[in-house]
């Protein structure tokens, strides 16, 4: 009963944060069909600077000012790092082969990796502050972290603003119409080159927002970025690559194995994912929200 | 297509860049100097906490050594008169990777010898190399005894001691301390050396706390950072103590999320690497945690005016008190020096490797540890005393270490020709505990 | 069309690498012969790349050849060489042959994530297995090469390498000369025009993704000769990675791409990790960054401009 309740919190927590890592990755795959490697510095770009930002500003005065300061400094560095790699770089090369442009964005990976070691150093950043200020919950013999249900709602409010944003609101209709055909979208009139420079920054943007939430749990260290990334390729392919809905049961799917995992076959804890992914691809191969493409004669 | 054009012409480039490369730096000793290659982590996650302070620290040490500022009995300019300069190169990139660099920087750089290598599985890689290339190697941090247990070599020597002490000396801590442990848990990384340390802490505990069970054991990856599922686990399973050889970021993200979880509440923790985060996390470091230094090293390094003279520089130059790996690659460096002094005649001049080592072959030396002394492994592997505390907050916040243990070598190290493994499961024969 | 002179040209290669032996200074020795055994890695990524499929877990056979090799060697006492070679193709051939039946259904980013799948379940069992030292790996003994126990094992690795690069490119090379090999590109543009024509893409595929398996594994085999060691990071997913990588970087052009794209990785890395050693991730990523933008069909494009001929449909 306990290990009931301990596997469904933490099936839920994991799996929260992994689709807040993964949201970012599938919007732009769905928009851009780019598989962005370099969203994992994004995610350590977003780390550093909100534990920069919280070993400045939680000296000993403690108020929600300080978690809304790192969400907005972990946003504006999504933002600009975003811009200045699509305007800088990818717009001038769009339409390469996909190959081409994983591999592109996994040399802005290694670049990346070294200036975010430049500017931040190698030692590993804590903050740890935001993390125990908000207490914890109590049952039984077992004790969770506040912090952790408020990843869950960051997760949830994502999720839920990402489908708004989809399909409540103009632009993002206009960008269904992108990521369902884009030929047919710049045919329509859409100026489908904004809508990737759009895309793409919000999805560096999530990326970003992803490891600022996580970092008061951790320690922020460099080479977190390339372990983050091939999670979030497996929860992506998973859910079929494209879809923000899928992301997000591929993320609970991953989520909720790993905790089952962890608590009842700890031996396992290395395979699940890739097991996981394995099964779902072998019994549908475009995953389980993907759409099968139609073969052109 | 002209295709057979393009292959003679690359394969010309190929010769006539290699030509060009063949033509190499001078050998080290035709400027004068001792060229010493320095290989540790510079990148990724193990580089903050083990790579760049070791690094630091030999920057430190040789620059005085070069100035002949070094206290006795190391006051002599440089490695017996002979000014050192290093080459530094990155751990990073995997053993096939290191090998390669391992092969450059002795055959290109003409390094006169290598220190380095944190990680077991590059320090298992180069060895053969080195032996083959006749490159005379000291390896200051790696833990595995594998290296001397399965192979013997003459051109490579370790001056930090196997990674089984670390852990018998914790069980040993455990019964001395906390004799009454009915149940313990392991959270590991998933790789050699977490998989090596739980077992050996749980063979040493089986032979030394045989009432205590395991409750579970828990191994998720290296570098996770999010262990949720597993602290849950290990609470619902409610062991009285917990181990773990977590380091560097993860270490720091274990203690963060099982303090605000309560994992170390009504409980035991041994932290086998806690030394190197004890400083950085201060308050959030659970009172009472079990701490050790993997040796003689860091807060538990002995008074001695080596240590006295390196921890005051170090903290001048660093602004903050060295660590394990800033002491193990210092123990390195001297252990070299004073091989090197004793087989060479006169002063300023580099003797040959081959004296360099008949030297250092069971040498015993002073470092800012105490004494080492090369006991294993025919010589080349250092054998080190452990050293366990209880970790405490000051009342003005300032961490320290209380309640310390140490283990002389003969208690914690397997005699020679005895696997450590082995010797953990016959119940430790011959331990000497004093 | 020109006359083919391929023949030719390997021969002078392979004549060169050998002379090469007796001036090359022992870590460029070395450095050729890792760069040729990852680069029989790169060529198989790039003979499954012609037809349209890129495999981001070549490590996975890399890792197969490295360890049979290894675990025959170590555990079971084989030192013959010739029967390690053996012993890679039939069990990388029998791996591949089972994977393959699977995998053979699938196209794109989706065949890219099930090879890259498989190869991480088989570095999680590695992780998992402590008998064979996990994550450290272990070592290779000294071997005999077709009876003849060498002086210097380096030496005889780096003939045995040059040779086996040279029959394996040569049969790649008119393999893809072939019907089968022109097919490739066919598969690649359409699929369904190739069915139509009476052959099955899906067969031949199953065969392209063996034939890739068993040169990568015999990669594996050379390289772990050459370093002596193997260890689980060469089925992560990082190093299959680097393999596309250097693929792209040669270009898909030529059986020679991939090993001059190999070695000029191999080259430009190194000289990072010396100059640059707080910082060689930069340099490497600005180099690559650049030979994308400025070559887009890798290096190989290089060499085929000075050619007078346009490059032929499925070279690109």
């Amino acid at each position: 009963m306990l290990t009931l309740l301990a596997i469904l919190v933490d099936g839920l927590n994991y799996a929260s944060w992994l689709f807040m890592v993964a949201a970012g990755l599938t919007l732009i795959y769905g928009v851009m069909k780019i598989l962005n490697m370099a969203h994992g510095s994004m995610f350590a770009i977003g780390a550093y600077t909100s534990a920069w930002i919280a070993g400045w500003y939680f000296t000993g005065a403690d108020s929600m000012w300080g978690y809304l300061l790192m969400l907005g400094g972990a946003i504006a560095a999504g933002a600009f790092v975003g811009l200045v790699i699509e305007r800088g770089l990818l717009r001038f090369l769009y339409g390469r082969d996909p190959v081409v442009m994983i591999l592109l964005t996994y040399a802005v990976l290694l670049i990346l990796e070294d200036v975010t070691k430049l500017i931040w150093g190698v030692d590993p950043y804590f903050a740890f502050q935001p993390y125990t200020l908000l207490g914890r919950t109590q049952v039984g013999p077992l004790t969770f972290a506040n912090y952790d249900f408020g990843v869950i709602l960051v997760a949830a409010i994502i999720g839920l603003g990402l489908w708004w944003g989809l399909n409540r609101t103009r632009r993002g209709k206009l960008l269904l119409a992108v990521i369902h055909d884009p030929e047919m979208s710049v045919a329509l009139g859409i100026n489908v080159r904004a809508y990737f420079l759009l895309t793409f920054v919000i999805g560096s943007i999530l990326g970003c927002v992803a490891g600022a939430v996580t970092a008061p749990a951790i320690s922020v260290a460099p080479g977190i970025g390339v372990e983050v990334i091939v999670l979030a390729f497996a929860v992506v392919v998973i859910g079929g690559l494209g879809s923000v809905g899928g992301a997000l049961a591929g993320a609970l799917i991953v989520g909720f194995s790993r905790a089952t995992a962890v608590h009842l076959l700890p031996q396992v804890d290395l395979f699940v994912i890739f097991g996981v992914m394995s099964l779902v691809l072998v019994v549908r191969p475009q995953g389980l929200f993907g759409r099968a493409q139609p073969r052109k004669i | 297509m002209k295709t057979n054009e393009g292959i003679g012409w690359s394969a010309a480039v190929i010769i006539a860049v290699a030509t060009l490369f063949a033509v190499s730096p001078a050998r080290a000793a035709e400027n004068g100097k001792l060229r010493l290659g320095i290989v540790t982590f510079l990148s990724g996650p193990a580089s903050g906490p083990f790579g760049v302070p070791a690094e630091n620290a030999a920057k430190l040490t040789i620059a005085a050594l070069n100035s002949g500022k070094m206290p006795a009995p190391y006051a002599m300019k440089g490695i017996n008169g002979v000014e050192i300069e290093t080459v530094v190169v990155d751990e990073a990139g995997g053993a096939s990777k290191q090998v390669e660099e391992f092969r450059n920087l002795v055959e290109r750089q003409n390094v006169d010898a290598v220190i380095g290598y944190i990680s077991s599985g590059d320090c298992l890689a180069v060895a053969p190399v080195a032996e083959e290339l006749k490159a005379l190697t000291v390896f200051f941090d790696c833990g595995t005894p594998r290296i001397f247990e399965d192979a013997t070599y003459k051109y490579v020597f370790r001056t930090g001691p196997i990674a089984t002490t670390d852990n018998i000396g914790a069980a040993r801590y455990v019964l001395d301390t906390l004799p009454k442990t009915k149940s313990f848990a392991g959270i590991n990384q998933n790789y050699a050396w977490g998989q090596d340390s739980w077992n050996d802490f749980k063979a040493a505990m089986g032979v030394l706390v045989p009432q205590a069970q395991v409750k579970t054991e828990q191994f998720p990856k290296l570098g996770a950072g999010r262990y949720g599922a597993e602290i849950s686990a290990i609470l619902v399973e409610n062991p009285d103590l917990v181990h773990s050889s977590f380091w560097g970021g993860d270490m720091e993200a274990l203690v963060l999320q099982g303090a605000a979880r309560g994992l170390f509440d009504k409980r035991a923790v041994v932290l086998t690497c806690g030394e190197t985060g004890m400083f950085r996390l201060a308050e959030q470091m659970p009172e009472g945690a079990i701490i050790g230094g993997r040796g003689p090293y860091g807060v538990f390094a002995p008074n001695n005016p080596l240590n006295e003279w390196f921890r005051k520089e170090y903290q001048a130059a660093y602004n903050t008190p060295p660590t394990y790996p800033a002491y193990k690659i210092v123990q390195a460096i001297l252990g070299l020096k004073n091989a090197a002094e004793k087989a060479g005649s006169e002063s300023g001049k580099l003797p040959s490797t081959d004296s360099i080592i008949a030297k250092f072959q069971g040498s015993s030396f002073e470092a800012p540890s105490g004494m080492v002394v090369m006991g294993l492994g025919k010589g080349h592997q250092a054998v080190h005393g452990i050293a366990y505390g209880t970790f405490k907050l000051n009342a003005d916040k300032s961490p320290t270490i209380i309640n310390v243990r140490n283990y002389p070598a003969e208690c914690v190290t397997p005699p020679e020709g005895t696997p450590s493994t082995e010797w953990i499961k016959a119940g430790m024969p011959g331990a000497k505990c004093g | 069309m020109a006359k083919d002179r391929t023949l030719l040209g390997l021969t002078l290669a392979l004549a060169l690498l050998m002379a090469g032996m007796a001036v090359f200074p022992q870590w460029l020795t070395f450095l050729v012969m890792m760069s040729l055994a990852r680069g029989l890695v790169v060529l198989a990524v790039v003979l499954q790349m012609r037809a349209g499929l890129v495999s981001f877990g070549q490590g996975l056979y890399y890792c197969v050849g490295g360890y049979t090799a290894a675990m025959l060697g170590s555990l079971y006492g084989v030192h013959e060489v010739a029967v390690l070679i053996a012993a890679t193709i039939l069990v990388s051939a029998t791996v591949a042959f089972v994977l393959g039946t699977l995998l053979s259904r699938y196209r794109d980013i989706f065949f890219a994530m099930l090879t890259m799948a498989f190869s991480m379940i088989l570095y999680g069992v590695l992780v998992k297995s402590s008998a064979l030292g996990s994550t450290d790996g272990f070592s290779l003994p000294g071997m005999t090469f077709f009876g003849w126990t060498p002086e210097t094992q380096s030496t005889a690795v780096y003939i045995l390498t040059c040779l086996l690069v040279y029959l394996i490119a040569l049969a790649y090379h008119y393999y893809q000369e072939s019907p089968a090999g022109y097919l490739a590109g066919a598969i690649r543009e359409n699929e369904i025009r190739v069915e139509y024509l009476g052959s099955s893409p899906q067969r031949l595929l199953h065969c392209k993704y063996v034939m890739a398996s068993v040169i990568a594994a015999v990669g594996g085999l050379l390289s772990a000769l050459a370093t002596g060691h193997v260890d689980p990071e060469m089925a992560y997913w990082t190093t299959s990675g680097e393999f596309v990588f250097i693929a792209i970087l040669g270009g898909t052009g030529h059986v020679a791409a991939p090993f001059i794209g190999s070695t000029l990785f191999s080259f430009v890395q190194t000289y990072a990790y010396q100059f640059f050693p707080y910082t060689w991730q930069m340099v490497l990523g600005l180099v690559l960054l650049l030979i994308i933008v400025f070559l887009p069909s890798g290096l190989w494009s290089l060499v085929q401009r000075s050619g007078s001929e346009k490059p032929r449909a499925a070279d690109h």
